[in-house]
């Protein structure tokens, strides 16, 4: 019984941050971006700073009709949406958030493949959305997801590997017991790698060619409304949470601090995480869109490259300091 | 699936997770069977996720964590990314496709039956005597899978290693002459050198 509602407990606390977190990161990103081009943003709902903003604009997508349009394949269409947020769910399961086993919803032995697994099985409901809807702008985004996620794996998956490699384990607890503040600058080009890769993965600007809303409208997305569009944007911004959490526990060390890490290291994976997710919205302010030969010419160019050589470097190190 | 029902108790009195081997088996077998059936081009791949997903529960089921996450990394991840960008590049309808067929597909179930037989049998065969207990420390953890690989299984590694080199290798060479007789769409060698990289990482 003790054991059925820790379970019980562990799901309930990692739904109630994938329901809330992703929230949060979108009226950051709205009150950021705002003021990074010297405007307000909202600032009326609920009075404080427009706080509100964002239960008023899932009110409205509720309240919108379900269209499906009629040349749609329409159970792939309607399925579409939870294929994409789902991975999410199961990814968060699995980071852990401060030391010890009380602070992760599962430990799990492959931790590192099995989230990398789960988040590349989310790209399938972008593809599902594109050629289901029946629209030629939906299908060349769904194209354009394929092509960069064929990119951008290889080089996200080396550099975890690279951090595996360190910590001389797949677990995600593991590699945060096996770290040390100088891996720091030991991993950091793995660190660069991972984080631009899984930004691609995410197709969050600059590498937001698949959605280029002044080319193909909204890509994949083009021809859902209401709740639908709602849940492809909540897998938008809790695949932030995700991968900023994760470049959090492989590369910046989790729990880890200069100091008070041992009550509040939880405090530091969130703080970490949440400065690595104001990086992500900093970004989309920042840079323009990378073109498609751009895209792919980053990733076999300089990422996969780089993680190479990351891995070669964490080889060496490992080898010597044995 | 002798493996699962290879607990001490012997075959009559299974345990819940034997019942969850065989069910997930069935669904998997249902969806394999769907996949080379639909007319459907795109549902078909998609009935592959299924099958393949189904593949890696038994996987779990069996204790073997580092191979049901690969497993997913590399066929669901990849393998079926990179089949519905083929198929989205070149012809995917929506809806049914008569066309959709093909005059071998009795010689293709009587090499599929055959293929079938001869695993089944070398794999009762060879594992008759082993046994999986799945209620102790796990058997396929990721540091047994990686000591048994890299101690027991080192030349098979290494040769595949060099098996998948030589498809990359030749992807490569095909993408080029490919482009030099016609001006083809960049992506497709793009894609075509991405499948054979990852096939080269695993």
């Amino acid at each position: 019984m003790n054991g059925a509602l820790d379970v019980a407990l562990r799901l309930l606390v990692v739904f109630v941050v994938f329901l809330t977190f992703p929230l949060i990161v979108g009226q950051t990103e709205h009150k950021v971006m705002a003021h990074m081009q010297g405007r307000l943003g909202p600032m009326y709902a609920g009075g404080f700073h427009g706080w509100a903003q964002l239960i008023a604009d899932g009110v409205k997508f509720a309240q919108k009709e379900d269209v499906v349009p009629t040349g749609a394949d329409r159970r792939i269409f309607q399925l579409a949406p939870a294929v994409a947020l789902l991975p999410y769910l199961l990814v968060l399961l699995a980071i852990p958030i401060g030391p010890g086993e009380g602070a992760v919803g599962q430990v799990l032995d492959a931790g590192v493949f099995f989230v990398l697994a789960v988040m590349g099985v989310g790209v399938l409901g972008s593809l599902m959305a594109g050629w289901a809807s029946a629209n030629k702008f939906s299908l060349l985004g769904g194209l354009r997801t394929a092509a960069q996620l064929l990119a951008y794996e290889l080089p996200m998956l080396l550099a975890a590997a690279s951090v595996a490699m360190a910590a001389g384990t797949v677990s995600l607890p593991g590699i945060l017991d096996a770290f040390h503040w100088w891996w720091l600058p030991w991993q950091i080009v793995g660190a660069f790698v991972f984080f631009v890769a899984g930004l691609a993965e995410l197709q969050r600007p600059p590498f937001d060619m698949p959605v280029a809303d002044s080319e193909i409208i909204f890509g994949a997305y083009t021809e859902y409304t209401g709740l639908r569009f709602a849940l492809f944007l909540l897998a938008e911004y809790a695949g932030i949470i995700v991968l900023c959490g994760l470049t959090t526990v492989l590369f910046l060390g989790g729990w880890h601090g200069p100091w008070g890490a041992d009550g509040l290291g939880w405090l530091w994976t969130l703080l970490k995480t949440a400065i690595l997710a104001f990086v992500v919205i900093w970004l989309r302010v920042t840079y323009p869109r990378l073109r498609e030969d751009q895209l792919q010419k980053l990733s076999w160019t300089l990422l996969v490259p780089l993680s190479l050589a990351q891995i070669a470097l964490t080889g060496i190190v490992k080898v010597v300091i044995q | 699936m002798s493996l699962a029902a290879a607990a001490p108790h012997g075959f009559l009195s299974p345990n819940g997770v034997e019942i969850a081997f065989l069910l997930v088996g069935l669904v998997t077998f249902g969806a394999a069977l769907v996949t080379v059936t639909t007319r459907q081009l795109v549902h078909a791949a998609l009935w592959l996720v299924v099958t393949l997903g189904g593949l890696a529960v038994e996987y779990l089921l069996l204790t073997a964590e580092f191979i049901a996450w690969v497993q997913v990394l590399i066929y669901v991840g990849s393998v079926v990314v990179l089949l519905l960008f083929g198929l989205m590049l070149t012809r995917a309808p929506i809806g049914r496709s008569p066309d959709a067929d093909s005059g071998n597909r009795w010689a293709a179930l009587a090499v599929a039956l055959a293929a079938a037989a001869a695993l089944v049998w070398v794999v009762v065969d060879a594992f008759r005597t082993t046994w999986i207990d799945l209620h102790g420390p796990a058997a396929g953890s990721t540091e047994v899978t990686g000591a048994s690989l890299f101690q027991n299984w080192v030349l098979p590694f290494e040769a595949l290693s060099v098996l998948l080199l030589a498809a990359l290798v030749g992807a490569i060479v095909l993408s080029r002459k490919a482009k030099a007789e016609t001006t083809g769409t960049p992506t497709v060698p793009d894609a075509r050198r991405g499948r054979a990289e990852k096939e080269g990482a695993r």
